[in-house]
């Protein structure tokens, strides 16, 4: 393996309870020449399996002055193969060279029969997947000598062989494993409005002391041709990452804060890519959000 | 049959009916909502297609594009997560599709893009220091002998159509304003019939394409497959007879792409 180690100070495991944004090509020059202040950078861990170039060669310098969060979207946890042990070997190599503050990936499959998809595809919720994603979780951390977070989904459909909910599910995932969660609030709100529940009553039900970090995206809204256009049930939100961040979800935001004091905070766009400092922008509107809660635990102690 | 094989299955399937076993709370049709993951499998996969080949799409339209890449997509599905080298395939593909055929350049068009893209993202390797290459070069004894190893980013590439000149009239920032006039000015000077060879490679953090003559693309092919120089020339001359070693070994020293020479002679002399 041609990687090499980056050097790391004495690993504080754990991301700043600040605000970060994913770390898009377009922005690499911009953040070198302007080190915005900003808590931590999130990557996709498939964008960077590549060899050399320069994808590396700015994710090196960057790293060397921010935190950083890995995040797999390709290992199929949800998936009912075996674990891909290759993909396995490629995100230890990553997670080796980059030494990350976290690691996570999502409730989800991807992969089947040896085809990829890219997309986060759902599963059922019963004991027979609750195994098998513990199974897989277990060797995940096993492999890469590390606790990992697990992100919550945004779905679309659900099934009928499911028997649990998907905070049951989760809980029991984190109470087997030992992994943490990954805590998506916009998947939490368009999960919520395309299967009718009370978003609070989900954030409410979720292991508080488990979440090591929060997302926030934007959704964009479709509509439901088969439901009854009178009814609030044709509202169909997808979980798009190519908007601002809804009034909604901030909302739904601040809510978690409540409950569970600050957390590491990760604006998430991966579509539409805006400027820089728009993105800051709202990595700011989290921290301010935060430091609210912070100054109210304060005054509380 | 498993849950994930039949919905797996339905995925690729536009007029497939979703997959048992899916429910909605409101007791909707679920085919809508399928339709959403459906969707999502097809845009991101032709997206990542279309950010790998933007001249080849240049040269034919986004929707001509679009529905090309999208039966390429459904018999090619992705077999790893790392989308970087999706679209292996895709010239091959373009070659075999009756519809481009009047653009017989396409294949080869989207060939040169995906050497691009791999010499953009190829492992860096630190090339051998000019003091070092000028010894071994000026060694008429042992240098017929050396076999050179090349930067992986580095690919030659022969074409029995304009292709660079063609990709080089599409990198927008050579025009400044009117660029469609100026696109379509630049075009029309191009004779795609005219063979061209080219050189792809990575200098620094920059993936440069230049026009090359065939002997010296014949002379860079030779030596990758591990050929040594003094044959490697020979083949060169046999190709093209105006073959320049001189310019093309400048060439490949001031790019800094030759990273190893391995000497036979001294071992045993």
């Amino acid at each position: 393996m041609p990687f090499t180690r980056h050097v790391v100070a004495d690993a504080c495991v754990a991301l700043p309870v600040r605000s970060g944004i994913g770390l898009k090509p377009e922005h690499f020059h911009e953040i070198l020449d302007t080190r915005p202040d900003l808590g931590f950078f999130e990557i996709h861990a498939e964008n960077y399996m590549v060899d050399g170039g320069p994808f590396h060669h700015y994710l090196g310098r960057i790293r060397e002055h921010y935190a950083l969060s890995i995040h797999g979207v390709g290992l199929s946890i949800g998936g009912e193969s075996t674990l891909d042990e290759t993909h396995l070997d490629r995100l230890a190599a990553l997670l080796d060279r980059y030494q990350p503050e976290s690691f996570s990936e999502h409730l989800a499959w991807s992969s089947h029969g040896g085809r990829f998809f890219n997309d986060l595809l759902p599963l059922p919720y019963h004991q027979g997947t609750l195994t098998r994603v513990c199974e897989h979780i277990h060797r995940t951390q096993e492999r890469l000598k590390r606790s990992m977070l697990l992100e919550n989904p945004a779905t679309y459909l659900e099934f009928s062989a499911s028997t649990m909910s998907e905070t049951d599910f989760i809980a029991e995932i984190i109470r087997r494993t030992g992994c943490g969660l990954l805590l998506d609030v916009n998947n939490v709100y368009v999960s919520c409005i395309n299967h009718h529940r009370d978003a609070h009553a989900y954030l409410r039900a979720i292991p508080a002391t488990a979440v090591g970090e929060i997302h926030l995206a934007g959704f964009t809204r479709n509509v439901d041709p088969h439901a009854d256009p009178h009814d609030d049930g044709a509202a169909l939100l997808i979980d798009s990452h190519g908007t601002p961040i809804d009034q909604a979800v901030w909302n739904l935001y601040e809510f978690t804060l409540d409950l569970l004091g600050p957390i590491p905070t990760l604006i998430e766009r991966d579509n539409d890519i805006p400027t820089l400092p728009a993105l800051l922008g709202e990595a700011q509107q989290a921290e301010r959000l935060m430091q609210i809660r912070h100054a109210k635990l304060h005054t509380a102690s | 049959m498993s849950t994930a094989q039949n919905f797996a299955d339905a995925l690729l399937d536009r007029d497939a009916e979703p997959p048992p076993g899916l429910s909605t709370w409101n007791g909707s049709d679920p085919a809508h909502r399928f339709s959403v993951y459906r969707n999502n499998v097809m845009v991101s996969l032709i997206d990542a297609l279309a950010d790998s080949y933007p001249v080849t799409q240049a040269l034919v339209g986004e929707s001509f594009f679009r529905a090309m890449a999208r039966l390429f997509v459904i018999a090619n599905l992705p077999r790893s997560p790392v989308l970087a080298w999706y679209g292996e395939g895709f010239g091959d593909f373009i070659g075999d599709f009756p519809p481009a055929s009047s653009v017989p350049y396409l294949a080869d068009m989207a060939r040169l893009e995906l050497a691009r893209v791999r010499a953009y993202h190829a492992a860096d390797v630190v090339p051998l220091t000019v003091t070092a290459l000028s010894k071994l070069l000026t060694d008429t004894q042992r240098l017929p002998d050396v076999r050179f190893s090349l930067h992986p980013s580095l690919h030659a590439f022969r074409s029995a159509y304009a292709v660079i000149s063609l990709w080089r009239a599409h990198q927008a920032q050579s025009w400044t304003e009117n660029q469609d006039d100026a696109l379509e000015t630049a075009l029309a000077e191009i004779d795609p019939a005219q063979p061209e060879d080219g050189l792809v490679l990575r200098s620094g953090l920059d993936v440069t394409i230049l026009a090359i003559t065939p002997g010296a693309a014949e002379f860079i092919l030779a030596l990758q497959q591990g050929i040594r120089f003094g044959d490697a020339t020979a083949h060169a001359v046999t190709i093209d007879t105006n073959f320049d070693l001189t310019a093309t070994l400048g060439h490949l020293l001031q790019a800094g792409t030759i990273t190893h020479a391995e000497s036979f002679l001294h071992v045993g002399a």
